[in-house]
């Protein structure tokens, strides 16, 4: 397996704050990578890195054995900051297309082809009736999996996901896991996937990339969730509680992914909430 | 028939057939431009243009020189001003607030110092599409022009950066440059619309007929189409209702504009009101 995403010795830095510094790893191709770490460790600045939007300021980042270029269109990207126009009854093929050749000038003309692709996208996120009805009506699921199936449009070869599961319940999650883990194995896709909770992705994931105190840590599972390798992430005491196959990642009692689940969504709630069902 | 011969009636004087061109010109701009200025929640940004325009106009009058182009060029700069500093600005309502607030006083200085202007302060601030003469008419549909032109342009990456500009930015669209330019077509298609229903009016065409296409329509080439023609329609329909009223044409363009805006804001709700009565119905029968 050839290398997909490296970084080399690599510092990154974001208004003045140094997010990551000095950091190396190789992700390969076809794996599904599970993104962790604290509020604020540099999952989406990462992801922003290899976009190409985000230089590294030290070292070398390198996507496809190249340095990332903006715009590459076999790079699918579901961005975690997502707005939502409340008001505008767009429909969920009007959305997708939107998307499609939208750097390109000139008027939104949007050929067969286009429509094609585009249905058959929603077909294999099991999404095809979400076409005709405006995304303003959608629950949070349903928009979750209309922009899933979106970036999937192009026939990407990496798959940056950064948080698909907020705003989505228990049950919508786990459908969102697995609608990602079919349709990446079968078109090979190298996927990096990152979430607040490390256990619903455990049965999925290759390997687990840890972000936090500027440093990153990519391995399975067994050598990076441990109470070492996290203390030092996490620059706190921290313990990892391993029971009937879960694993909890705990600081002073406090099981520390759940915590930082709900705070994120005290915080930001509103603007993915709107349309629960 | 009565109605017939006083339609043409009506089309016998110049005057009239004037005001309905140039209204049928800047309706059909102001109700597309505005689609979009509407869909990406930037209709305060288009208010504060329009005012930024009246001390363009009346500084253009004390200068000597036609208040369209003041208006032009003041809406112009602020319009790019804005799109450059758009991170910091132009979602900003209290900025574009103490902006405006000052662009007006500016306004009422250079009215100050211009009193023969004064009388023309009125036509400035509700329009006075009765006083449109052929001239006028041609600069509209050369601005016009100008301006669905420059949109069409950049229609595309518009929508996509209105839509998700996040993904946008990742996919290498120049969101910057799209929203400066896109605030330049605003200040183009506010200019042209003050000249029909004035600055403090132009949400009638640019905000009202798009808003209320929005409501009741799912695709975006729809939703444009109708934007256009309500705002057509209600302009052409608000000088009928002047014409015979003798009320002011601005204040018909905007009573029709809320008219269909709120007709528009009621229809989904009863639609939904239906359905849910047919659902509670057929649980009747079924129980």
């Amino acid at each position: 397996m050839t290398a997909i995403i490296e970084l080399d010795h690599a510092t990154i830095r974001i208004g003045g704050r140094t997010v990551l510094a000095d950091a190396s790893f190789t992700i390969k191709t076809g794996e599904f990578i599970g993104v962790l770490g604290p509020n604020g460790a540099g999952k989406t600045t990462l992801m922003r890195a290899i976009l190409g939007l985000l230089p590294p300021s030290a070292g070398r980042v390198c996507v496809f054995g190249r340095a990332p270029q903006r715009g590459d269109q076999a790079i699918g990207y579901l961005p975690q900051l997502r707005t939502v126009l409340p008001d505008l009854r767009v429909r969920g093929l009007d959305f997708i297309a939107s998307s499609m050749h939208g750097e390109r000038w000139g008027l939104s003309w949007h050929a067969h082809a286009d429509r094609r692709i585009i249905d058959e996208t929603l077909a294999a996120v099991g999404a095809r009736e979400l076409s005709q009805r405006p995304m303003c009506d959608m629950s949070g699921g349903e928009r979750q999996r209309l922009l899933l199936a979106q970036s999937l449009i192009g026939s990407p070869k990496l798959l940056l996901l950064d948080e698909p599961l907020i705003s989505l319940d228990a049950r919508h999650q786990e459908v969102a896991i697995d609608v990602v883990r079919k349709v990446c194995r079968e078109r090979g896709i190298t996927v990096l996937f990152s979430a607040h909770e490390l256990n619903q992705l455990l049965g999925t994931l290759d390997r687990v990339l840890y972000l936090g105190n500027r440093q990153a840590v990519l391995g399975h599972v067994d050598d990076v969730v441990t109470a070492p390798v996290l203390s030092r992430l996490y620059g706190a005491d921290i313990n990892v509680v391993r029971a009937d196959g879960h694993i909890f990642v705990m600081s002073h009692g406090l099981d520390v992914e759940r915590a930082d689940h709900m705070h994120d969504h005290a915080g930001d709630g509103d603007g993915h909430d709107h349309h629960h069902h | 028939m009565v109605t017939t011969t006083i339609i043409i009636d009506m089309f016998e004087y110049e005057f009239m057939n004037n005001a309905f061109a140039a209204a049928g010109i800047v309706a059909v701009v102001s109700g597309i431009v505005g689609y979009f200025l509407v869909m990406r929640g930037q209709t305060f940004a288009g208010h504060a243009l329009s005012h930024i325009g009246f001390a363009g106009a009346t500084g253009a009058g004390l200068i000597g020189l036609a208040p369209l182009w003041g208006l032009l060029g003041f809406t112009l700069a602020a319009g790019i001003v804005m799109g450059l500093l758009s991170d910091r600005i132009s979602n900003r309502d209290v900025a574009i607030g103490v902006v405006l607030a000052l662009a007006l006083g500016f306004g009422l200085l250079f009215l100050h110092y211009y009193t023969s202007f004064a009388t023309q302060a009125t036509a400035l601030l509700f329009g006075n599409v009765l006083a449109v003469d052929r001239a006028m008419i041609a600069t509209l549909a050369v601005l016009g022009a100008i301006t669905l032109a420059a949109l069409g342009l950049i229609m595309r990456p518009l929508i996509f950066v209105s839509l998700q500009p996040e993904l946008a930015e990742a996919k290498g669209v120049p969101l910057r440059f799209i929203s400066t330019a896109f605030l330049a077509i605003v200040a183009l298609a506010v200019s042209e619309c003050a000249q029909i229903v004035g600055v403090l009016l132009v949400f009638t065409l640019m905000v009202g007929p798009p808003a209320a296409a929005q409501r009741v329509t799912n695709g975006l080439w729809n939703g444009l189409v109708l934007s256009a023609g309500l705002a057509l329609s209600e302009a052409w329909l608000g000088l009928v209702i002047a014409y015979y009223t003798d009320w002011p044409v601005s204040f018909c363009i905007a009573v029709l504009s809320a008219l269909g805006y709120f007709a528009c804001l009621a229809a989904p709700a009863l639609r939904a009101d239906r359905t849910q009565d047919t659902h509670a119905a057929h649980e009747v029968a079924e129980s």
